[in-house]
């Protein structure tokens, strides 16, 4: 098939519509994080910093226990993340090869749990967890985000499962490999780098969370980062915009450093799992 | 979901003996428990125990015992003007949102799976806005529209277009400003789903049409349509939910204000929970949310599936 020079250029052009309009609020933050105060009160703002300057960066950190709200993410999202594997692949793997009555009923959860709004779970998660005494505490929000993480994980990871053909495993125990041993030295392997894209996954969802975050976290020092962020904006809603952009563009690097790692899995995993037989 | 795949490989399965069957089985549940567990206990139990507030006067902080109120805080919420303005907010925003994004992430994806320079560059800036904290897109794009210092109003005033305005302040233009942010935070998931219809479409057929003398809107509604609608209904319907219930965007953008114009349901519902501790009532306006905007897909659904059957 070939393309009109004129379809060429009017397709190019749209690209670049696009790329403009996802990029530039992003760049925007970035301009705005290393800006100086003279810069941000003026009426005639630009895209380039005149001044560059790291003093919204230490304002930040200054005005916001920002350390200690990014060591709560990080235990959150690493706990929720490893958890979820841990849990979700054995599932994964029954769901992607055994037709039973449990795979289905998994199935039909991973959809319904989309469809509902999360007032209707928190009100009662709240509740639970305050007769737990896990309210207020990282390990009770951990819990939340393995729940809140496994959809889409097993949803991942089902695609990945059925991705390792099944003869493999047949040969393996034609072998005379037990089912436990064909699971660990032929499936396992092969489903790795799908397990770590969950698992990566996981943590950026759990990373990026607000809501519940939100809800369960009291104490500012038990808070997260996006919770935390939420204090640079004033009850008034005005904001010390240099901190709040400085502050914001580091809680967005981690989650943005995972996600160019396993971009190219995340389009197969989607692949994979929308695509069933 | 579809049938068309060059990616797939065959998985057959193997039809057991009844016998082996039950062995299986009973390996299979201790291999799901680990995941199954935490799924009743933290989301099924949940979800039952919040449908059953909804019937009680359960509040946050209250020493007297909850006591069952059968359908009352429901006829309370038929009467809470407020909830239903909330409630058509919701529905503006997440049609607003849902339709353009919808055919933002359709071009998108289609010029994606063409051969163009770039489009690395493109496929990576696309999932941006995935990677990030909602809080921090709305962050982002309260920068963007500050009055003083955002860029919007800048290039309004570089272009000649007038001073600009608070745009997430004015009355007028507060839910259109926050449904370009919900566009924007959204098109991700759906441009990655669409093209991954995209690329299931049968390339054969596209060039034996093109053979043929079938333009590309012909093209695009014989062959491409087609295969890519099973994919496109689904992500549109999950759009369409997540975005009824979007919570942390507009909260940081806006709050609900100016003066509840901006108020979306799950706002307004955690408000009522956990600010004014009416638990009970709360749980009531999430179990009517599920409710209409049930019946609202499957009318949708239904609808757009038989107008497709006789296209």
């Amino acid at each position: 098939m070939r393309t009109s020079t004129a379809g060429r250029t009017g397709q190019y052009a749209a690209l670049l519509a696009y790329l403009v309009f996802l990029a530039f609020p992003f760049l925007w933050l970035i301009s705005t994080a290393f800006k100086p105060p003279r810069e941000l009160g003026s009426l005639h703002p630009t895209w380039i910093p005149e001044d560059p300057t790291l003093a919204n960066f230490r304002q930040a950190f200054d005005e916001q226990p920002l350390l200690r709200a990014a060591s709560n993410s990080l235990i959150a999202a690493l706990g929720a993340a490893l958890i979820a594997v841990l849990v979700a692949t054995p599932m994964a793997y029954v769901m992607a090869r055994h037709r039973s009555r449990l795979a289905k009923g998994a199935t039909g959860w991973v959809v319904v749990s989309q469809a509902f709004p999360l007032v209707l779970v928190i009100i009662p998660l709240f509740l639970v967890l305050k007769n737990l005494r896990l309210i207020n505490s990282v390990p009770g929000l951990v819990m939340v985000y393995v729940v809140w993480a496994l959809p889409f994980a097993l949803w991942m990871l089902v695609g990945y499962v059925r991705a390792v053909p099944a003869e493999l495993e047949e040969a393996a125990a034609v072998d005379g490999a037990g089912k436990g041993r064909t699971l660990v030295s032929v499936t396992a392997p092969l489903l790795a780098p799908g397990i770590v894209a969950t698992g990566l996954f996981a943590f950026v969802t759990a990373w990026n969370e607000f809501f519940f975050a939100l809800v369960l976290l009291k104490t500012p020092e038990k808070q997260t980062l996006p919770v935390v962020l939420t204090h640079f904006i004033g009850a008034e809603g005005v904001a010390d915009l240099g901190p709040l952009a400085a502050a914001a563009f580091l809680a967005t690097l981690p989650s943005l450093v995972v996600f160019a790692v396993i971009q190219r899995r995340i389009t197969g995993g989607m692949l994979a799992g929308a695509v069933k037989s | 979901m579809t049938s068309a795949t060059e990616v797939r490989r065959p998985a057959p399965r193997v039809p057991r003996a009844g016998r082996q069957r039950r062995v299986v089985d009973r390996g299979a549940w201790f291999l799901v428990l680990p995941a199954l567990i935490p799924i009743l206990v933290l989301s099924v139990g949940p979800l039952l125990y919040g449908i059953l507030l909804a019937f009680t006067d359960a509040q946050s902080g209250r020493t007297q015992s909850t006591r069952w109120i059968g359908g009352l805080n429901f006829l309370d919420l038929l009467h809470d003007t407020l909830f239903w303005e909330s409630f058509r907010i919701g529905l503006v925003w997440a049609v607003g949102v849902t339709v353009p994004q919808f055919l933002l992430a359709l071009g998108l994806a289609l010029l994606l799976n063409q051969d163009l320079r770039l489009r690395w560059l493109a496929r990576a800036l696309a999932i941006v806005p995935w990677a990030m904290p909602e809080v921090v897109v709305g962050v982002m794009w309260r920068l963007v529209y500050n009055p003083d210092a955002g860029i919007l109003n800048e290039t309004l005033r570089d272009l000649g277009l007038g001073d600009g305005r608070d745009w997430l302040s004015g009355l007028a233009t507060a839910l259109p400003a926050v449904i370009v942010v919900g566009i924007w935070a959204g098109m991700p998931t759906t441009t990655v789903a669409l093209l991954a219809g995209l690329q299931n479409t049968p390339r054969e057929l596209h060039e034996a049409a093109a053979m043929d003398g079938a333009g590309a809107w012909r093209r695009f509604r014989t062959v491409t349509w087609p295969a890519l609608k099973p994919v496109a209904l689904s992500i549109t319907a999950l759009n369409l939910i997540w975005n009824f219930n979007s919570f942390a965007l507009v909260y940081v953008l806006t709050s609900g204000g100016p003066g509840g114009r901006t108020r979306l349901p799950m706002l307004f519902a955690y408000e009522e929970a956990f600010r004014y501790g009416q638990f009970g009532y709360a749980a009531a306006m999430g179990c009517v949310m599920v409710a209409l905007i049930s019946v609202l897909l499957a009318l949708i659904l239904v609808g757009r599936l038989r107008g497709g059957d006789r296209a």
